[in-house]
């Protein structure tokens, strides 16, 4: 750890003044100039380094730097050639990648086909959390070292989305390991392979000490060229918002994630730290119940409000959404109208939200049959999005003068999730839930959050309150194979144009990244939250 | 003798029993930690076949059982979210604690005596008075807000010692990570140790303080005071001497405490060890490292009871004569 300035002399006792001298001497004979160390500090942990183990945002970033796909995504998120340099498609059911060549894993190993093939076996096989990454039925072929071909069964337009996140693994080195299946979430004991890794990426992991410090150095023998300057990045989790920003002022780190929104000011009026900030993929959405005959948290009994098409209109008018971006988020929000962040949907500025009118909604709830009010229960979580509990209680109130009272019901993500997804039987009337389509595809949207589900969910698993339209599954079913482009953007209008007539959801906003770091630090924003040490520089 | 303490044992198991018991009864509400084991796109056929894989549909008794049955084998499962053994994730986490705690208390003890026995012998002056009103600001902030009232002072605003964390470590003989060897190591000792320990330290100066003004009134400091003796030889060698008994006393009961609730104070300074584990477990579920976590603070309250149990026994022949004939 570098030291840190002493900037008041005058309190200091004559020692520490003298030691401060002695720091000062030191740093002029010890040349410092080649260390370029990026600090930083993400409040979740880096656990297994399986790169199957968890399909989740920040360990796959993490991982990003150290592994790379066959496709990567650029600094606006497209698609762009990683480990295969091109490919094309054959035929719809035929797709052909081209490999690089003269690339090489971190312990030396050439990469090949090989590896490409193994790697798409691993990540289908049992245990592994990414198994959506790859059709399950597809089958895969070597036609030489440098080529492979991937046969389907069914057309898939949008095969490649994902592969940015689907990192391709060392055969030799993964049979050595003994990792040749995934470190799964339910191995009782699965060795010391889950925490080491070996990839084509630009860093290498130094050392691992899972929730206390991870250091990452450069790959000397990485393929691409650098564009980073550093020689050194050392993670640390710190889960505590005020430790994290007070180690960002005083100094011991360059770089965190997140800052909390009431903590930008300060972050900014620091002389050397500023606080960088951007939209984020993820869209903040309210669900209603529409499964359930009579909602058991409401007065109205035999019958359940929120099926009329009508009263879900009036809840989404009744809620004044610039009111929760400017008090709420601090102008750190972009209202959405759709399901799917306006980065991830070329159509979206067709459409538009119903605008905030709460006479328009005491009307069409008097229309409903409800012009004396009802009342109902909200689930929400309160650690899990940026300020998803005081957004709630936002909606509490709005709602209340429209004449809905709302028993608000906010807990951490563990027991909110325990109750509002499959396991606790789909237990919430009306809910707030965030989603990123992991694909950058509506598809994903319409078969996660609108296609008609069951008890147990299948059909639409995160659909928690079972909205359920057929035009629209049908459509969703034709979007999947559709290959055409057009025609495919027209029938995913189609079904986004269904679901906001009759207000299958309400989208709210998109919440925006706030990272906070040194001044002398640059560094690439994705909106998808991946922190990537290959754009970083220490100036 | 032997009989006491055989009897003392088995109470202690009975205790950690409990213990165990109650905290797998409370792990049926803290959530589902299927949930923080895979991502929000896994199916939920799959997350059904991972719950029952984790044995988490059985019956509370039947886990239980499990648990206990593993545990006196010193087996405590896998973590779900380090994917490592608990018993060893633990123990690499414990030397941090310690290291802590120890620290604590000695700076409680190194700080709370003396200024216990100025302010008992000076009572009246403008310092004691000022002890005890800084000795009310210890015992009524709560633990995270002066741990992060002293990071935005010293750290932040004049950038002295190091905001969060152990700084470099050595390792010795492979099992024990110290940070009392380096520089830096020392330097974040600091903060941390001041926080966990100002509660003890506020405990203890009023402890001495108390005892101080007793035994100052007692008959032999008078006729010490008669015989002429020094100052010195009376506060110290006297005065003080006699309220040592109680104050060691309670130090050792509240080291317990210091470790089991370094939690806090471990979250604020993201200092790696087990109360650190402990909180980030209850977020994710991991009820693994949970039960394990209980099991080890009972067991140290337990182990330090039975310990003090004893040596009242050695001491206080009255409740060896009491146990017999109650046994």
């Amino acid at each position: 750890m570098p030291q840190r300035p002493f900037k008041y002399f005058t309190a200091l006792s004559r020692w520490t003044a003298l030691s401060a001298v002695a720091v000062c001497l030191s740093l002029t004979t010890v040349p410092q100039a080649e260390a370029k160390t990026l600090r930083f500090a993400f409040q979740g942990t880096l656990n297994a380094l399986d790169p199957y183990s968890l399909n989740e945002t920040f360990t796959l970033g993490m991982l990003a730097n150290v592994y790379e796909g066959l496709t990567k995504r650029d600094k606006d998120l497209s698609i762009i050639p990683g480990l295969a340099e091109r490919w094309e498609t054959i035929d719809p059911l035929t797709w052909r990648f081209h490999l690089r060549q003269g690339v090489k894993f971190a312990n030396g190993n050439d990469f090949n086909a090989d590896d490409v093939i193994f790697s798409a076996e691993r990540v289908r096989a049992e245990g592994s959390d990414l198994k959506t990454r790859i059709p399950a039925d597809s089958e895969w072929v070597k036609i030489d070292d440098h080529t492979v071909d991937v046969k389907l069964k069914t057309p898939n337009p949008i095969l490649h989305y994902e592969w940015d996140t689907w990192y391709i693994m060392d055969k030799e080195w993964a049979e050595a390991e003994g990792a040749v299946a995934p470190i799964s979430a339910r191995d009782t004991n699965p060795g010391q392979a889950a925490f080491k890794a070996n990839g084509t990426g630009a860093f290498v992991v130094e050392s691992h000490e899972p929730g206390v410090r991870t250091v990452f150095k450069p790959n000397g023998g990485w393929w691409g060229t650098p564009e980073h300057n550093l020689t050194e990045v050392v993670f640390t989790p710190i889960a505590a918002d005020g430790t994290r920003v007070a180690a960002l002022l005083a100094g011991d780190v360059d770089l965190i994630d997140p800052v909390p929104v009431q903590d930008i000011p300060r972050v900014n009026e620091n002389a050397d730290t500023e606080a960088l900030t951007g939209p984020e993929l993820r869209v903040i959405h309210l669900g209603f119940n529409q499964i359930r005959d009579e909602l058991p948290t409401s007065d109205i009994k035999g019958k359940n409000p929120f099926r009329d098409a009508n009263v879900r209109k009036a809840v989404y008018q009744a809620i004044d959404i610039e009111a929760i971006k400017d008090r709420i988020m601090r102008g750190l929000a972009t209202p959405v109208p759709l399901l799917i962040a306006n980065e991830q949907y070329s159509g979206a500025g067709d459409f538009s939200r119903w605008p905030y009118d709460p006479e328009a909604a005491k009307q069409l709830l008097a229309d409903a049959g409800y012009g004396d009010g009802f009342s109902v229960g909200m689930d929400c979580p309160n650690d899990r999005y940026v300020n998803d509990e005081a957004i709630c209680q936002a909606v509490v109130s709005m709602l209340a003068r429209v004449g809905v009272k709302v028993n608000l019901n906010a807990q951490p993500k563990a027991q909110y999730f325990a109750k509002v997804l499959a396991p606790g039987g789909y237990d919430t009337d009306f809910y707030l839930l965030g989603w990123t389509p992991s694909s950058f595809d509506s598809w994903n949207i319409l078969t996660n959050l609108a296609g008609c589900r069951d008890e147990t969910g299948a059909g639409g698993p995160f659909n928690l309150g079972g909205y359920c339209n057929e035009k629209v599954d049908a459509l969703a079913a034709q979007i999947v194979v559709e290959t055409d482009t057009a025609k495919r953007d027209g029938l995913i209008k189609e079904a986004y144009t269904i679901m906001t007539e009759e207000t299958s959801h309400i989208p709210l906003h998109q919440q925006s990244l706030v990272w906070g770091k040194r001044k002398n630090i640059d560094i690439v924003q994705r909106a998808d939250n991946q922190v990537l040490f290959y754009w970083a520089k220490v100036n | 003798m032997i009989a006491f303490a055989i009897k003392r044992f088995v109470q202690a198991l009975g205790v950690m029993l409990v213990v165990a018991l109650i905290s797998f009864m409370m792990f049926r509400f803290v959530g589902d930690p299927v949930n923080q084991l895979v991502g929000v796109d896994t199916p939920p056929a799959e997350r059904a076949a991972l719950r029952e894989a984790l044995g988490l549909n059985d019956p509370v008794m039947l886990q239980f059982g499990r648990f206990v049955v593993k545990a006196a084998q010193f087996d405590f499962g896998i973590s779900y979210q380090f994917k490592q053994p608990v018993a060893s994730l633990i123990a690499s986490r414990l030397p941090a604690t310690l290291e802590l705690s120890f620290v604590s208390a000695l700076f409680a003890l190194a700080v709370g005596v003396p200024m216990g026995v100025y302010t008992g012998l000076y009572r009246n002056t403008l310092l004691a008075r000022g002890f005890l009103a800084v000795s009310l600001i210890g015992v009524s902030l709560p633990t995270f807000l002066i741990g992060i009232l002293l990071i935005f002072a010293v750290s932040v605003n004049l950038g002295w010692l190091p905001s969060f964390g152990r700084g470099e470590t050595v390792n010795l003989g492979g099992v024990w990570n110290t940070g009392l060897l380096t520089k830096s190591g020392l330097q974040s000792l600091i903060l941390p140790s001041i926080t966990l320990g100002l509660f003890q330290m506020t405990l203890i100066m009023r402890l001495v303080r108390g005892e101080m003004l007793e035994v100052l009134r007692t008959d032999y400091i008078k006729f010490a005071r008669a015989r002429g003796l020094s100052r010195r030889a009376i506060n110290f060698g006297h005065a003080l001497k006699n309220t040592l008994v109680p104050v060691i006393t309670i130090t050792g009961l509240q080291l317990g405490s210091i470790i089991a609730f370094a939690i806090i104070t471990e979250t604020v300074f993201q200092w790696p060890g087990m109360g650190l584990l402990f909180l980030q477990a209850v977020q994710n579920v991991d009820i693994p490292i949970m039960a394990a976590y209980l099991l080890l603070i009972a067991f140290l309250f337990v182990t330090i009871n039975f310990i003090v149990d004893l040596l009242y026994v050695a001491v206080d022949p009255r409740i060896r004569i009491g146990g017999r004939t109650a046994g």
